[in-house]
């Protein structure tokens, strides 16, 4: 599903590399943790994964495709694919719940039709059941992530990116949340998620990736944050 | 729907930051009039030319004591010059008559002349008449030859106004619209930053890239429509007020504009308008969203 090959990645102006000859799979289906100290280099990885950036060397492969080949017309079609959550939710502040994820939907071209039919059926999912109209400020900040979540997920994706999702999350909500991606994981959908929060890692044991200077320093089926 | 959504956003758009847009529109205006002026007085030469040049004539003034000998020489001589097309003798009554009607509104200066004082002319049409020069060397200094004239050369010098007039007007269009794109740079700028979250989420979600440009490009082109419409409007006024008002007399002179041709320029104002702020909001945007 995902393929990174002897991968490299150096920022302009940035004294070593983000990650330096990285190679890992990764199966469909799989839910895996990318952990490490801050600035060791795994969010680029979800960095990489979604073409937003290019390695220096090596190839990246997701879904049988060769990201780092891809022409630049093509990368909305990619994305469409690929689920995206991240620390700070990327909500628009503007509009309800409902239309926070309605928009990810007519942005892509689906009718108004299929988002009424499609969207609550999500937003019950996520457990936002008689939530749909409040607008962000108006939801708690793990409710802002379950929309988040919502809003990734309604396109039923192959692959779901999360780059620390429960960054801004106290610990309760955070459980909640990883109960909710772990439910879109059983779909068949692989998850991937980036993150340093220990307890949360011990919890799911779950395959663990633990990166360090830009190297992957563990590897391990059902680790724990170590 | 995806239209629809579209053309709203334009809408707000427009709205949202509007003193800047009327600004951008203004100075759109102002430049795409000055274009328009200068592509008027452009096809008014080439109609003047095409005009004029036909009719053409090179004078040739006879001394008060040429003798009929050398009057006669002199015609058989121009006659058979392969240069020339046709020869007509003016005489001195002929002269004085057209004397009498193109000054028939001033009797004064009429009664002041008599057709004495006016001098015998050939009035010579060219096959071609850029080759006045090789007339002039032929024949200047004859025997009874006064002075020789090119009425092309008087043309010349009116043309040669009209057109610094048209380079003035088409420096200023050049520099109003710098002025103009500039604007519709910011504005787009302006625009892509009140909606960089919107933005961000279309890209991560996979919005196709025309479909993120499209709000901010048909935002500038509309500006530069609505830019192109006014300036339209500036232009016909200026021809109501000036050319067919104040100006009349000199406008009957220079062979007058139709609004056939004025009516010409709003398309061509308006393509210019929407094209170049098209591209110039594709531009900065390409340099802003990195879509």
């Amino acid at each position: 599903m995902i393929q990174l090959e002897q991968v490299t990645k150096t920022y302009p102006k940035a004294s070593r590399p983000s990650l330096d000859d990285v190679s890992v799979g990764i199966e469909k289906g799989e839910f895996v943790f990318f952990i490490g100290p801050s600035g060791s280099g795994k969010s680029t990885i979800i960095k990489l994964l979604l073409h937003e950036i290019q390695p220096n060397k090596g190839r990246v492969h997701v879904n049988s495709r060769d990201v780092t080949a891809m022409r630049s017309w093509k990368v909305p079609a990619f994305r469409r694919q690929i689920g995206c959550v991240f620390q700070d939710f990327r909500l628009l502040p503007n509009r309800t719940a409902y239309e926070n994820v309605a928009f990810a939907l007519e942005v892509i071209g689906k009718t108004k039709a299929v988002a009424r039919r499609v969207v609550p059926e999500v937003l019950e999912l996520v457990g936002l059941g008689g939530k749909e109209h409040r607008y962000p400020h108006e939801l708690s900040g793990g409710e802002q992530q379950r929309v988040a979540v919502a809003r990734a997920f309604v396109n039923r994706p192959l692959i779901l990116l999360a780059d620390e999702p429960t960054g801004n999350l106290d610990p309760d909500t955070s459980i909640e949340i990883m109960r909710l991606l772990d439910r879109i994981n059983r779909t068949g959908t692989t998850v991937v998620m980036v993150t340093h929060d220990s307890n949360i890692v011990n919890q799911m044991r779950r395959r663990v990736i633990e990166i360090e200077s830009g190297r992957i320093v563990r590897d391990q089926a059902r680790g724990v944050y170590g | 729907m995806r239209m629809k959504y579209v053309l709203s956003e334009v809408m707000v758009g427009l709205w949202r930051n509007v003193t800047m847009t009327v600004a951008m529109i203004i100075t759109m205006a102002v430049s795409l009039t000055m274009l328009g002026a200068s592509g008027l007085i452009f096809t008014q030469v080439n109609d003047m030319k095409a005009y004029y040049y036909d009719k053409i004539e090179v004078s040739i003034f006879l001394d008060t004591n040429v003798t009929p000998d050398q009057k006669n020489s002199l015609e058989a001589s121009l006659k058979s010059d392969p240069l020339v097309r046709e020869v007509i003798y003016e005489s001195k009554q002929q002269a004085y008559d057209k004397f009498k009607t193109m000054y028939a509104d001033t009797p004064a200066l009429i009664d002041a002349v008599k057709p004495d004082q006016l001098p015998e002319s050939f009035r010579v049409r060219l096959k071609d008449p850029e080759k006045y020069q090789q007339i002039y060397a032929a024949y200047n200094g004859k025997d009874g030859i006064d002075t020789i004239l090119d009425q092309r050369r008087l043309l010349e010098k009116i043309f040669g106004i009209l057109g610094s007039v048209q380079t003035m007007a088409l420096v200023a269009a050049i520099i109003m619209a710098v002025a103009a794109l500039l604007l519709v740079g910011n504005t787009i700028q302006v625009a892509a930053y009140s909606k960089r979250r919107e933005v961000a989420v279309m890209k991560l979600v996979g919005a196709s890239n025309w479909f993120i440009q499209a709000p901010f490009v048909l935002e500038a082109v509309v500006a530069g429509l609505l830019g192109s419409v006014i300036g339209f409007a500036a232009l016909a006024l200026g021809k109501w007020l000036l050319l067919d008002g104040s100006l009349r007399d000199l406008t009957n002179l220079l062979t007058p504009i139709g609004w056939g041709k004025v009516l010409i320029m709003l398309p061509l104002m308006a393509a210019v308008g929407s094209l170049v702020s098209a591209a110039t909001a594709w531009v900065t945007l390409r340099f802003y969203l990195r879509v």
